[in-house]
């Protein structure tokens, strides 16, 4: 802070003080506690704002309860409120779809950092950023249009004999985790490729003078020296996931809902605004969890996942 | 053996090439169909009216305006913004320091719809309505994250030194910013900018929420996908697939430009170093 006087003055100094309590304080903190504050009043009508109906409860926060429906995972029947169920499917699928773009990607950062030769990385690297540079809301139609039942996909598979009959796609969670996943595999990629391009590849040739079989370099060596790349894409493309509306709404599957796009529905069809901050407030809160777990799990620092 | 594993990677890269380019190519052709939904089949042959329609459509052009003056408002707010975050961070540490550095990286794990919604509801407070102003807001509170990784990351290889010479030898406080640190961190302002320019144009959480009633791109062609799709939205697809390539393809000619240059430098300093040592 000194330091920073004696190099920049007063006026600089404060001109940075300044800025950044702007940026912190009124575009981040205090309407991160409007939120919370706005979570616990009812929705009311502009005359009774402030008056003896205003007062505070934990109403907003109740209405993920209710309307009870069938819920089965993984063979239990149980009965669960059917916003309740829209919150667990979602978390558990933005899992699936972590899970998948890993297995995608880590084969083919291991390529892109120890088998291909550096010459050609920087082309490669320019044909992988082309399609996210394409915006999200395309990426999202692109899919929309292979999946729909007269699209390409049934064509083609009707024109190989595989199907018969043209297969409806677009249904239940499984065309929002195939979008999610084309959306979002490169930012698992790319902290992946970071990661393992600084393993000194003298490592692993040791390993393969020494005997190991391939699968056993990988698991001993390139793992856990890829850690921190692993959580820090882990995060990145979980949260990018949970937090998605644009690709489950585009694809719109009436039997796949994202929990977004039930806060979406609160806030602009039934503009019950408090509702709606008490539902962000919950996604919120459960992803700051998320990603203090995942830190503590992986033991790695926010400024390595942000990396 | 090994040869084989090498075999196996090149395939898998190409493979993964294609899955990541199909779609983009299924989606572009679908624009020349003739079809009145957006689909490659059944072909029903080349046409160009949707690029015609694209052309003749308004709404489209507001929405292309507003997109751009969102994210030059927001280059302009979240570059200087997080510039000075990332100088008051790194002139800390200790405790202070991780709190800080926290605070200021935390907001790109926020979801979109939290940033939104808050921003809404905290400027409602204030009867300020909702409108292109606050989506330039809300974007700015995550944007400006970005450029405080970058220009942090430039500051590591900054000396200090130069500033302290500077100081000694007379220079204003002003001077020492002016000519000494900004231009240390021009790569980095640059990059904050482009990144922050992008980010912007492809932001849609934030927009939803505080928009009101006015259009961006992106909320655009999300509400034409919803409410009855036109291949028109294709021909737009098609149009910005194409800027993106002809920017990465220039890119690219400079690259290899630029490293062959640098191959004969490197090559005639080696000739003439060969050259001196034959003369002596």
């Amino acid at each position: 802070m000194n330091d920073l006087l004696r190099r920049y003055g007063t006026g600089l100094t404060w001109t940075f003080i300044g800025l950044t309590f702007f940026w912190l304080v009124i575009l981040v903190i205090l309407p991160d506690f409007k939120l919370l504050e706005s979570s616990f009043r009812p929705y009311l009508p502009v005359v009774d704002v402030g008056g003896p109906k205003d007062v505070y409860s934990l109403n907003n926060y109740g209405q993920i309860f209710g309307n009870e429906v069938d819920f089965s995972f993984f063979g239990l029947h149980f009965m669960l409120a059917a916003r309740v169920k829209v919150f667990v499917l979602t978390i558990f699928y933005s899992g699936v779809v972590t899970l998948i773009t890993f297995i995608l990607a880590y084969p083919l950062s291991f390529y892109l950092a120890k088998v291909v030769s550096p010459k050609s990385l920087p082309t490669l690297f320019l044909l992988l950023f082309v399609p996210l540079w394409v915006s999200e809301v395309l990426r999202s139609f692109a899919w929309y249009i292979i999946l729909t039942l007269k699209g390409p996909l049934n064509a083609a598979l009707m024109a190989l004999g595989i199907i018969s009959k043209e297969i409806r796609w677009i249904d239940g969670y499984s065309p929002v985790v195939v979008t999610l996943v084309y959306t979002y595999v490169l930012f698992m990629l790319f902290p992946l490729y970071n990661a393992m391009q600084s393993l000194d590849s003298n490592q692993i040739e040791a390993a393969d003078d020494l005997g190991a079989p391939w699968w056993r370099i990988h698991w001993r060596v390139i793992l856990p020296h890829a850690k921190p790349g692993i959580a820090s894409g882990a995060v990145m493309v979980f949260m990018l996931s949970a937090g998605s509306l644009l690709v489950p709404a585009i694809i719109n599957s009436t039997t796949g809902n994202w929990f977004t796009q039930t806060i979406q529905g609160i806030m602009l069809e039934g503009q019950d605004w408090n509702a709606g901050a008490a539902f962000a407030f919950m996604l919120l809160l459960f992803c700051t969890i998320t990603v203090s777990l995942a830190m503590r799990v992986f033991r790695v620092k926010l400024s390595d996942i942000a990396k | 053996m090994q040869n084989n594993r090498r075999l196996l990677g090149h395939l898998y890269m190409a493979l993964f090439l294609i899955y990541l380019l199909v779609p983009l190519a299924v989606m572009s052709g679908a624009a020349f169909n003739a079809s009145k939904l957006p689909t490659v089949i059944p072909w029903k042959g080349w046409t160009d009216q949707w690029f015609i329609a694209l052309y003749n459509d308004n709404r489209i052009w507001t929405a292309f305006g507003n997109t751009l003056l969102v994210a030059i408002a927001v280059v302009v707010i979240a570059v200087p913004v997080g510039t000075a975050g990332a100088i008051l961070v790194n002139s800390i540490s200790g405790r202070v320091r991780a709190i800080l550095y926290g605070m200021m990286v935390a907001p790109i794990l926020v979801p979109g719809v939290v940033i939104g919604i808050s921003t809404l509801l905290f400027w409602h407070q204030f009867s300020v309505g909702s409108g292109l102003h606050l989506s330039v807001l809300g974007q700015v509170s995550y944007i400006a994250s970005f450029v405080t990784l970058l220009v942090l990351a430039r500051l590591q290889s900054f000396d200090q030194g130069l500033e302290e010479a500077a100081l000694d030898l007379g220079a204003s406080h002003g001077q020492v910013m002016r000519r000494i640190l900004l231009p240390h961190l021009y790569p980095a302002l640059g990059a904050g900018a482009a990144v922050s320019f992008f980010q912007s144009i492809e932001n849609f959480n934030v927009t939803l929420f505080t928009r009101g009633g006015a259009d961006t791109l992106t909320v655009y062609v999300f509400s034409k996908v919803r409410s009855g799709i036109t291949p028109t939205i294709n021909a737009l697809a098609l149009l910005l697939i194409m800027v993106t390539l002809v920017l990465a393809v220039w890119y690219e000619v400079n690259r290899r430009r630029n490293a062959r240059i640098e191959a004969i430098r490197e090559a005639e300093g080696r000739r003439a170093e060969d050259a001196e040592l034959v003369a002596t």
